[in-house]
């Protein structure tokens, strides 16, 4: 017998029945929700006078309208400027409420980014299948968990019958062997990778993220690779269970305890790819020859390492591509074979569910220690990722660091990523983020977003424009 | 959910590779907790000269007049034409909901992104994948004709143009059948409630963590 991959066995664990048509039922473990994707499902339960089937397997908590400044955040929901999302916000207390569920609302200090929180209070363990309302829900993958993000109407599917109908996706193995060089982090991996195979590279394929470079890896980092496998195609994107993984979950707050700890452990450590287990398609990258990235479009895979220059589209041949390129520079204001460190930053965003964690907020704040955001920089945010991250931040002094160098340090939230709250890009402001998504618009009306790491987020404060930051 | 049977209409261009769901429906109107409205912020930020907000009226504000479907031409057209990729990034269900209530009914792309893909047919919105080379040919028609008009039956399995010249489309089974019949997947996942409560019991035994750890205080 053939063997299998990690997610064939997530898969299989999960399968309540397979149907004659192809379709196959899938049962759900857990289901994290949020304020913008769930209003309508929760309507949609009330019209047909459906319950959530398993209400002790969702998560709540708002996250895409909160506002992150201290002072509007003071006096909770009450206190959302915005009147419209502060609707949006109470309709999501109050639909918790309503059916029981358990939500961490907006001053509680479990409060976070959907992404950030699973994790982090162990409600998303290994070998759970894990869903929510928002497609970088593959984050959890990290876990060795099946995470992917889905649309309302399966939002409320999910609820109504703890079950996704769903089909089987093809498998796809990303292999990065090697060490990589100083400087280079998780982020720069996976922009290299989307670089590679493209945006819509993994359409169709459940990713595993295998080879040395993520053996190696934090649990951090693995989380900031598997949320962007969405910005490569992928809906899944996950990394076998090892002993990183059972030491990160270890003590959390809905991890298993005692004997079911054990137990879990045991049978976490199968959550890995057969040696003998088939992939339908394999993508091997050399890890040491990965450097800094810089996106420079307007699509994720629109991504060059920091010492390249801007493509330019007489060098393209495709008439799809060469007009994509062209609208890219004419909506980025970036001229044909520009060097990427000759683009001046407007402002920087260090955040999202991308890179909002503790690792992510210390790199920040050690290129940021001793230095000073430059003056033609506008403004400069971190945006932590959850209470947790912020008071575990706190507590290691790095706010302290980072408001001493001109970084203003916030309250959690989505924030600048997506610009549903008050943090936004002026029209044609250029932004050196941490984020996920450079498309038009994303940061706000008109805005220019660069994606990168945090540690190069930081250097290009301090710069006012993009630099190594080998060479800081 | 509404059903798909068959339909005759204008197409339009959207002639662009990987368009984003920031581009078919922009966040700021993400703020609606209703399923409906969203027609007049359909691709808001290329289609109006200005930057639009939520619940304004909209039939003041500068039109894009370089923007196909500004063009009198394209008026009514319930087919979209579409490149690669189409409806990539986010898992937001308001970028069909947006092209339904505009009056798109269907789309034609060579290719698109899951998560899109996926909630279009739980709106009856269907996403049509036709060949790179086909998708070409029916944009130089479209381009040419004014008035062109595709008729698309789903029972089939057919896009035939205006000259009478018909493409076959492949669509998984189980969503056809929904579609056609405008099926209530929750009901229908419903009725094999016993199997999911077998799954239930005997996933407890296995691996009881996964049950009743996550409840308010």
């Amino acid at each position: 017998m053939v063997g299998k991959t990690l997610y064939d066995k997530l898969w299989d664990a999960h399968l309540v029945k397979q149907r004659d048509d192809g379709s196959a039922l899938i049962y759900i473990d857990r289901h994290i929700i949020h304020e913008v994707t769930t209003p309508q499902a929760f309507e949609g339960l009330r019209m047909a006078g459906r319950k959530p089937w398993r209400v002790d397997s969702i998560l709540a908590t708002p996250d895409h309208n909160v506002p992150t400044t201290v002072k509007e955040r003071a006096s909770g929901v009450e206190g959302i400027e915005d009147p419209v999302s502060k609707i949006q916000v109470k309709t999501l207390d109050d639909n918790c409420d309503e059916f029981g569920i358990l939500e961490f609302k907006i001053n509680d200090k479990r409060q976070g980014i959907v992404h950030v929180i699973g994790p982090e209070t162990g409600a998303c363990l290994p070998g759970m299948t894990i869903v929510c309302g928002d497609s970088h829900t593959a984050t959890n993958g990290a876990l060795g968990a099946l995470a992917h993000g889905i649309g309302t109407s399966e939002v409320e599917h999910v609820m109504a019958t703890q079950c996704l109908v769903a089909k089987k996706m093809k498998n796809m193995l990303i292999k990065v062997e090697g060490q990589l060089g100083a400087g280079v982090t998780s982020k720069d991996v996976v922009l290299a990778i989307i670089a590679e195979i493209g945006t819509a590279g993994g359409t169709g394929y459940a990713v595993e993220f295998g080879g040395q470079v993520f053996r190696d890896m934090s649990m951090e980092g693995r989380m900031t690779v598997c949320n962007m496998a969405i910005e490569a195609g992928a809906r899944a994107g996950m990394v076998a269970v090892d002993q990183t993984t059972i030491d990160y979950v270890q003590g959390r707050t809905y991890a298993p305890k005692g004997e079911d700890w054990d137990r879990a452990v045991a049978s976490w450590k199968a959550l890995v790819s057969d040696e003998d287990a088939v992939f339908d398609k394999v993508v091997e990258i050399d890890g040491s020859r990965i450097q800094p990235q810089v996106s420079w479009g307007t699509s994720p895979e629109m991504v060059l390492p920091v010492g390249a220059t801007v493509p330019n589209p007489a060098n393209e041949s495709d008439p799809v591509k060469k007009a994509g390129i062209e609208r890219a520079l004419e909506y980025m204001g970036l001229k044909a074979d520009q060097k990427i460190t000759d683009i001046p930053v407007d402002r920087v965003f260090i955040g999202s569910c991308t890179n909002s964690r503790i690792e992510d907020i210390r790199a920040a704040a050690e290129v940021a220690k001793g230095r000073k955001v430059a003056d033609s920089v506008i403004q400069a945010m971190v945006v932590p990722g959850s209470g947790q991250v912020k008071a575990e931040a706190e507590a290691e002094g790095l706010d302290k660091i980072l408001e001493a160098a001109g970084f203003e340090w916030r309250e959690p939230g989505c924030s600048m990523c997506l610009a549903m709250n008050a943090d936004k890009l002026g029209n044609g402001e250029h932004c050196a983020s941490t984020s996920n998504r450079n498309f038009e618009g994303r940061q706000g009306y008109g805005g220019r977003t660069h994606l990168v790491s945090p540690a190069m987020a930081a250097a290009a404060a301090v710069k006012g424009h993009f630099v190594d930051v080998r060479e800081l | 959910m509404k059903s798909f049977t068959q339909l005759k209409g204008i197409a339009a261009p959207m002639d662009r590779a990987n368009v984003d769901t920031d581009m078919i429906i922009p966040k700021n109107f993400l703020k609606s907790i209703k399923r409906t409205g969203f027609g007049k912020n359909l691709f808001d930020e290329i289609r109006y000269l200005d930057e639009g907000i939520p619940d304004q009226d909209c039939s003041g504000r500068p039109l894009n007049q370089e923007f196909p479907l500004n063009f009198p031409r394209y008026q009514g057209a319930k087919v979209l034409l579409a490149r690669e990729n189409f409806g990539c990034g986010s898992s937001r269900e308001h970028a069909p909901w947006a092209l339904d209530d505009y009056g798109f009914r269907a789309i034609i792309a060579p290719s698109y992104a899951d998560i899109f893909y996926n909630n279009s047919f739980k709106n009856g919105l269907l996403p049509i994948i036709l060949s790179a080379e086909t998708v070409d040919q029916l944009f130089n028609e479209m381009y040419a004709t004014e008035g062109y008009e595709l008729a698309i039956d789903l029972e089939a399995q057919t896009v035939t143009t205006p000259s009478g010249e018909s493409f076959q489309f492949d669509i998984d089974e189980f969503r056809k059948h929904c579609l056609l019949n405008g099926l209530d997947d929750i009901a229908l996942t419903l009725r094999e409630a016993d199997a999911i409560r077998a799954y239930e019991e005997r996933r407890k035994q296995e691996a009881p963590w996964l049950f009743g750890a996550v409840v308010p205080e």
